[in-house]
């Protein structure tokens, strides 16, 4: 008998027979009644108690902070999605403030280096933010990989404002997320940290050093 | 203070000179003070605004329907994940999920395991395993790493290096990494990354936990801060997650609740920094991600658990570690104490049954029964009455009885056990009863002073000049039946 059935065998055969049964209970707690402009400034409070940078800007204006936010920090290069239509509308702008833009369309087996070590920034889109934890929804595609948002050191989020969420319950729920999970979905909230040592906060230990969201239609 | 890792299994019974040494040790009850103070605090803070017992009450209903359905959900969840391209595998015990994991690692001619933090790769001794068979497993987790570099065990399940401070850390970092001396923790981090970095892209698989399991959609989550989950399952070409087979949930919308409790009970975290959720290897078109996901379920003794309605109960563990943060005892002798995977109330109730009550005999008594961690549980595991039901388990002298739990009646000693029967022969008696008391009351002079373990900090009981029916006898008659309760006198 392989080990499957012998585990399946002794949880079905129970000695104090059927686990009784619990009916589900979805209590209330969990629901939240948040206006747009709540929503929006709950995000930015958490967001910015956990080191994330959150701008606020129009839809004709984000490229100019994605810019200033860039040279600030001296960035060479910027990783962008070719698809996406934030990629799109990247290109169009023709930006004189952007640095070099690069797109990940190739497997990370043919360029691992470059990535983890010369890379200084790559911006996402998201699917919609979370009010009350403060929290982005991350889906990557082939267009934005996975280690898109987690090897170089900037991440830079686009939000649509109209698109944050009061709960995790919430977006679930309304994007449907139960029909058909994508290969890997994230909430990311804050760049990378760990307290690991004598529980002082430390940032940027593996993923992001930076995360940096820009809303955009937040005018 | 810091046992080697090694050969844990060995040194679990000796519990009481190790919690002497940390007792005596000023730097490790300060550094748990400390953290557990801490944290603590932060936990009562992340819940404030919430309704948190109506979320315990949830928290423990769904993790408890899970278990009610547990054979089917398994099923589920296998089918599932298949489905999606993820293969499945069932291990009775940690040696055959080790040596699951080596198979997969010798097929793919893997020389180089990259580790997050799981738990039950601990419980495995994984890591062992793998060196033995010339397979390097490197821990990614800063506090793990920590903890390998120093050859020592998780003193913590969410903050495995709770137990050194800045300077120890440095120290070690210099010693065995070359970093220079420094107390800037971000320097020390940084040192971490860089030296990490190299590794996670070097790999050739990656080990992760799992912290639920969804049947509904076969999806994998993933809690985290620092990011080196999210790169042990993305990097490497090949991600095996290994986790108990009660880790899984019924419904995608049973995560959102135990989410909210997990990371506000452990840390105090509205949220962790990241949630990943991971339902199937790399799809064609996809630039990266591991090519082949491989979950290996694991039992290791949780079957048995699950035989007993009572027991049952401490499979809804989510592994916050609120129970530690909050113990009397714990806080004071630190986790090495234990010798076991898995410290504090949470391991008490549960290292009993994963190496038996004869191994870990020492667990069900290290507790004050303050109620402390019942208390806090996010999942309402009665915690000290599962404490007294193994503590039951380990004086038990019944052999036909039948008990789940390997090792029961280890305690039991001959005397003692007759001392009791004689108890229970004269307490139900009354003559002798009297006659053994009154006897008892004029010998009272005879008491020793100095009575083992219970007079070391105590001093000896006396026994009263009278006995209780002696002093009943002596009160008048109008005395002892006052009219104040006299219907109770008159129901008896």
């Amino acid at each position: 008998m392989s080990a499957r059935e012998q585990i399946l065998q002794r949880l079905r055969e129970r000695r104090d027979g059927p686990v009784p049964e619990v009916p589900a209970s979805l209590t209330t707690s969990m629901v939240r009644d948040w206006s747009a402009a709540e929503k929006l400034d709950r995000f930015q409070q958490l967001m910015e108690s956990v080191h994330g940078e959150v701008h606020r800007t129009s839809a004709t204006d984000w490229i100019d902070t994605l810019a200033d936010v860039l040279e600030k920090r001296g960035a060479r290069n910027l990783l962008i999605p070719r698809l996406h239509d934030i990629g799109a509308q990247i290109l169009a702008s023709d930006h004189p403030g952007l640095p070099e833009l690069l797109h990940y369309d190739a497997p990370i087996e043919d360029w691992r280096p470059t990535l983890f070590n010369d890379v200084d920034a790559a911006v996402t889109s998201t699917r919609g933010a979370i009010a009350e934890t403060g929290t982005l929804i991350v889906w990557p595609t082939a267009d934005e990989p996975r280690l898109m948002s987690l090897v170089p050191p900037v991440h830079i989020a686009i939000l649509e404002a109209d698109q944050i969420f009061s709960t995790f319950q919430e977006a679930i729920a309304l994007q449907n997320w139960a029909s058909r999970m994508p290969t890997n979905a994230l909430l990311v909230s804050g760049p990378s940290k760990t307290a690991d040592i004598e529980q002082t906060l430390a940032y940027g230990v593996h993923g992001p050093k930076e995360l940096i969201v820009i809303v955009v239609g937040a005018d | 203070m810091n046992q080697p890792s090694q050969h844990p299994h060995s040194v679990v019974q000796e519990f009481h000179p190790r919690a002497r040494e940390a007792l005596a040790n000023p730097q490790i009850r300060a550094n748990f003070r400390k953290a557990m103070d801490g944290l603590m605090t932060k936990r009562q803070t992340a819940f404030e605004g919430w309704e948190l017992e109506a979320l315990r009450d949830l928290g423990a209903n769904i993790r408890q329907r899970a278990l009610s359905k547990l054979p089917d959900l398994l099923e589920q969840l296998e089918a599932n994940l298949t489905a999606n391209g993820v293969q499945v595998h069932w291990a009775n015990d940690g040696d055959e999920a080790c040596q699951i994991i080596r198979d997969i690692c010798v097929a793919r001619e893997a020389k180089k395991v990259i580790k997050g933090k799981s738990m039950v790769s601990e419980e495995m001794e994984l890591n062992h395993y793998l060196e033995a068979q010339g397979i390097e497993a490197l821990e990614s987790d800063l506090g793990e790493y920590i903890v390998q570099l120093a050859e020592e065990t998780p003193s913590h399940i969410i903050m495995p290096a709770i137990h050194k401070n800045t300077t120890e850390i440095s120290d070690l970092l210099h010693d065995k990494t070359g970093t220079e001396r420094s107390h800037d923790v971000n320097y020390l981090t940084a040192s971490a990354r860089q030296q990490l970095r190299e590794k996670f892209m070097q790999a050739d698989v990656g080990v992760s936990g799992v912290n639920f399991a969804v049947a509904e959609t076969g999806t994998l989550c993933l809690v985290e801060n620092e990011g080196n989950g999210r790169m042990t399952t993305t990097a490497p070409a090949c991600h095996i997650a290994v986790t108990g087979i009660e880790k899984v949930l019924e419904k995608l919308d049973d995560v959102p609740p135990l989410l909210a409790l997990l990371t506000r009970s452990a840390t105090g975290q509205h949220i962790t920094t990241y949630f990943n959720m991971i339902s199937r290897p790399r799809q064609p078109g996809e630039q990266d991600g591991p090519e082949a996901v491989h979950l290996v379920l694991v039992d290791n003794g949780r079957s048995s658990i699950y035989q007993d309605n009572e027991l049952l109960e401490t499979l809804r563990c989510i592994r916050c570690g609120a129970c530690m943060n909050h113990c009397p005892v714990y806080t004071r002798v630190g986790g090495h104490t234990y010798g076991t995977t898995y410290p504090g109330p949470i391991g008490s109730i549960l290292m009993p049954h994963l190496l038996g009550l004869d191994e870990t005999q020492h667990m069900p008594t290290a507790s004050s029964l303050c109620g402390a961690c019942g208390e806090v549980c996010p999942v309402k595991i009665p915690i000290p009455d599962l404490l007294v039901r193994l503590r039951r388990e380990s004086v038990d002298g019944d052999k036909l009885r039948v008990s789940e739990v390997r090792g029961h009646g280890v305690k039991r000693r001959r005397v003692e056990s007759l001392a009791w029967l004689g108890w229970q022969w004269m307490h139900s008696r009354p003559q002798l009863y009297r006659l053994g008391t009154a006897v008892s009351a004029r010998l009272r002079a005879l008491v020793p002073q100095k009575l083992g373990a219970w007079t070391r900090y105590r001093s000896a009981p006396r026994l009263a000049p009278q006995t209780l029916h002696q002093m009943m006898q002596k009160r008048t008659p109008t005395a002892a039946n006052t009219s104040q309760q006299p219907h109770r006198e008159a129901t008896r």
